[in-house]
């Protein structure tokens, strides 16, 4: 028998060390609150912090470890048959597993407060932020279709879990059920699309289409089987980063989801699966003629379907939801331009447009978030727009925080959303995209009509006098200045950042 | 000929023939209702309400529970398929393997104490191991304890 002759693949485990360490403070996370439930929580919250640092360390250790194109084990023994092991290592990688290590690391901190106030302090609730994590780390490190099922599944399992968290709330638990069954509808178009693209390459690493087309006389049918399953793999992924018209789920989970879990799951899920996407595409260049207008269109109609609703939300959450989709729009306007780059010469245009506008959506929409989690008292919580009247009386730090976030949505300068948004600007029209970029323009302009509604409410005084709050924690008041720093920093350091983003 | 013909052809025909003994029943056969022949089970007892009644949803639990176990036992199985060809022929695979498989286990092994010590596979409903975490734990006056009370388990007749 073959196989029984088969070696271990060697495997450079310092370039998995972050995914292990992340997935074991979320095991000992979880061991914590078995064998030893204490009524607070503070405990797994700071082994939480040491796992993700220490994860970040890791990173950040071997930063200049040479990039490996892929490594590990491989599903298929077979000599010579293109493909290779499940996972790779590259910078572009390690920007999004930091960025996912961050995003964990901030919602960790401002949790508990929230947790507390809403009256859901579970302690699983650390342990399954991790693996999220986790999830999106994977799938941001592989070529593998398999692979990165995998880890979006792990991601999203945890998700939805999270989302049901508040087990009294009737919308916490739409949005629970709501998540999950069409996150699975998804799984399954995306699936379907992983075993065609299988059954036209005969494997399961994105490597083989290319390897599929670059054959001088492919076999028309695998070429056609290639295309469905491209087809389906996009349609899994647009769910996913809730791209029109596969967005109908998002405003509706993000609503009823406890608020510190829609910021984790608006920023990282969001970071994950684009990043898995342009991975994706990368490899199936041959068939950008079909995919590029497939996306063109879905991008203008996302950017502009996803402001134009916003517009009529009175609901701070749901408001910040149909944001997160226009966001998604002007992402997927960054990777048109990269793809349409691509083909042109004396253009080259990198992942870091795109990488730099995750960091700062990343950044914006998470701190967004621990703002209006400040609204949790007594295990109620309002995020209707009159309910953010008076914040800046009870709370106003986080309230001026608010204005730098919904800014830098909007991309007001000198914020990292601003920057952001000009670099896809100016990508879009290098790559002879103006009429795209015009309308991403248009689109940021439309879209500060309801940041500035936040903004307005925030500063407005309330009708009627306000129950009392409790005072906003350390926790929150500490994300609040990391994001806003977060912010700030991306630009003063715009030149080193885009250069390690693009190398 | 395609060979799919002969296949196409018994479908069409068991199609119409359940067609025509589905209708021709329907159309030929006596219609005399009674309340009892009407009522949704016709087997004697009278219904006592109606069936949409909430029931614990442990039973959904158990069922993720066992879909867990099932998946492991394939995993193991598979595993288990190739262990003994890679022992007999010396491969550096088998140990590589064993001790991937324990790591694997050992997981495994932690994901099931806990379900164990959550009281998932008990009867009672339960949320968090310290009931104290969803408490008020601000100094505010109120008490309201926002908590899921355990209930005795409903089942229908």
């Amino acid at each position: 028998m073959n196989s029984a002759l088969a070696q271990p693949a060697p495997i450079p485990w310092e370039a998995l060390l972050p995914l292990i360490a992340v997935a074991t403070t979320g095991v000992v996370a979880m061991l914590i609150e078995m064998i030893w439930p204490r009524r607070s929580n503070d405990v797994i919250v700071w082994v939480c912090i040491v796992g993700l640092a220490a994860a970040a360390g890791c990173v950040v250790y071997h930063w200049n470890l040479p990039a490996l194109e892929s490594f590990g084990p491989r599903f298929d023994n077979a000599q010579g048959s293109v493909g290779g092991g499940l996972f790779l290592h590259d910078r572009f990688g390690q920007i999004i597993q930091l960025t996912l290590i961050a995003t964990a690391f901030l919602t960790v901190i401002f949790s508990e407060g929230y947790l507390r106030e809403k009256r859901l302090a579970f302690g699983e609730f650390y342990p399954l932020v991790m693996w999220a994590a986790m999830g999106g780390m994977i799938m941001a490190t592989s070529r593998d279709l398999l692979i990165v099922f995998l880890g979006l599944e792990t991601l999203s399992i945890a998700l939805y879990v999270l989302a049901g968290l508040s087990q009294k709330d009737k919308r916490s638990q739409e949005s629970a059920l709501k998540y999950f069954l069409l996150g699975a509808f998804a799984s399954g178009f995306m699936l379907y699309g992983i075993s065609l693209i299988y059954g036209a390459t005969g494997t399961t690493n994105v490597a083989g289409i290319p390897a599929l087309f670059s054959l001088e006389l492919p076999d028309p049918t695998a070429v056609n089987v290639a295309y469905a399953g491209m087809g389906l793999i996009l349609v899994g992924f647009a769910f996913k980063v809730a791209l029109v018209p596969f967005h109908m789920w998002t405003p509706d989970v993000y609503q009823g989801a406890p608020t510190v879990v829609t910021g984790f799951m608006a920023a990282a899920s969001k970071v994950a699966a684009f990043a898995a996407l342009i991975r994706f595409l990368d490899a199936s260049m041959a068939m950008k003629d079909v995919w590029i207008p497939i996306l063109t269109v879905l991008a203008v109609i996302t950017m502009t379907v996803g402001n134009l609703i916003a517009l009529a939300q009175k609901d701070a959450k749901r408001i910040l939801g149909y944001s997160s989709i226009a966001q998604a729009g002007y992402i997927l306007v960054a990777i048109v331009a990269w793809a349409k780059a691509k083909g042109m010469p004396n253009l080259t245009i990198g992942y870091e447009t795109v990488a730099f506008y995750l960091i700062a959506y990343t950044v914006m929409t998470l701190g967004a978030f621990a703002v209006l989690s400040s609204a949790a008292s007594k295990g109620k919580e309002g995020t209707l727009l009159e309910d953010l009247y008076g914040m800046w009386r009870r709370a106003p730090f986080p309230a001026a925080m608010m204005i730098v976030f919904m800014a830098s949505l909007a991309g007001v300068p000198p914020t990292g959303g601003f920057f952001g948004k000009l670099f896809i600007f100016f990508d879009a029209v290098n790559a002879n995209l103006v009429w795209l970029a015009l309308i991403l323009a248009v689109n940021s302009v439309i879209s500060v009509a309801y940041y500035l509604k936040i903004v307005q409410a925030t500063l407005r005084d309330p009708e009627v006098h306000p129950t009392k709050f409790a005072p906003v924690n350390v926790g929150l008041f500490a994300t609040c200045f990391l994001c806003a720093i977060g912010l700030f920093a991306i630009v003063l350091f715009i030149d080193p950042l885009k250069s390690w983003l693009g190398g | 000929m395609n060979p799919y013909l002969p296949i196409i052809i018994l479908i069409a025909i068991a199609a119409v023939i359940s067609t025509v003994m589905v209708v021709g029943s329907w159309l030929l056969g006596p219609k005399k209702t009674t309340p009892y022949k009407s009522a949704p089970f016709e087997c004697g007892v009278t219904p006592l309400g109606s069936a949409r009644e909430r029931f614990p949803i442990k039973f959904y639990l158990t069922a993720m529970l066992f879909i867990l176990f099932d998946i492991e036992v394939v995993f193991l199985w598979s595993w288990m398929a190739v262990f003994k060809d890679w022992v007999d022929a010396g491969s550096p695979m088998a140990a590589y393997s064993f001790w991937a498989v324990m790591v694997y286990m050992f997981l495994w092994f932690l994901g099931d104490l806990y379900v164990i010590r959550s009281g998932a596979l008990g009867w009672e409903e339960s949320t968090t191991l310290n009931p104290e975490k969803l408490k008020n734990t601000t100094e505010f006056e109120d008490e309201t304890v926002v908590m899921v009370e355990s209930q005795p388990a409903k089942v229908g007749i």
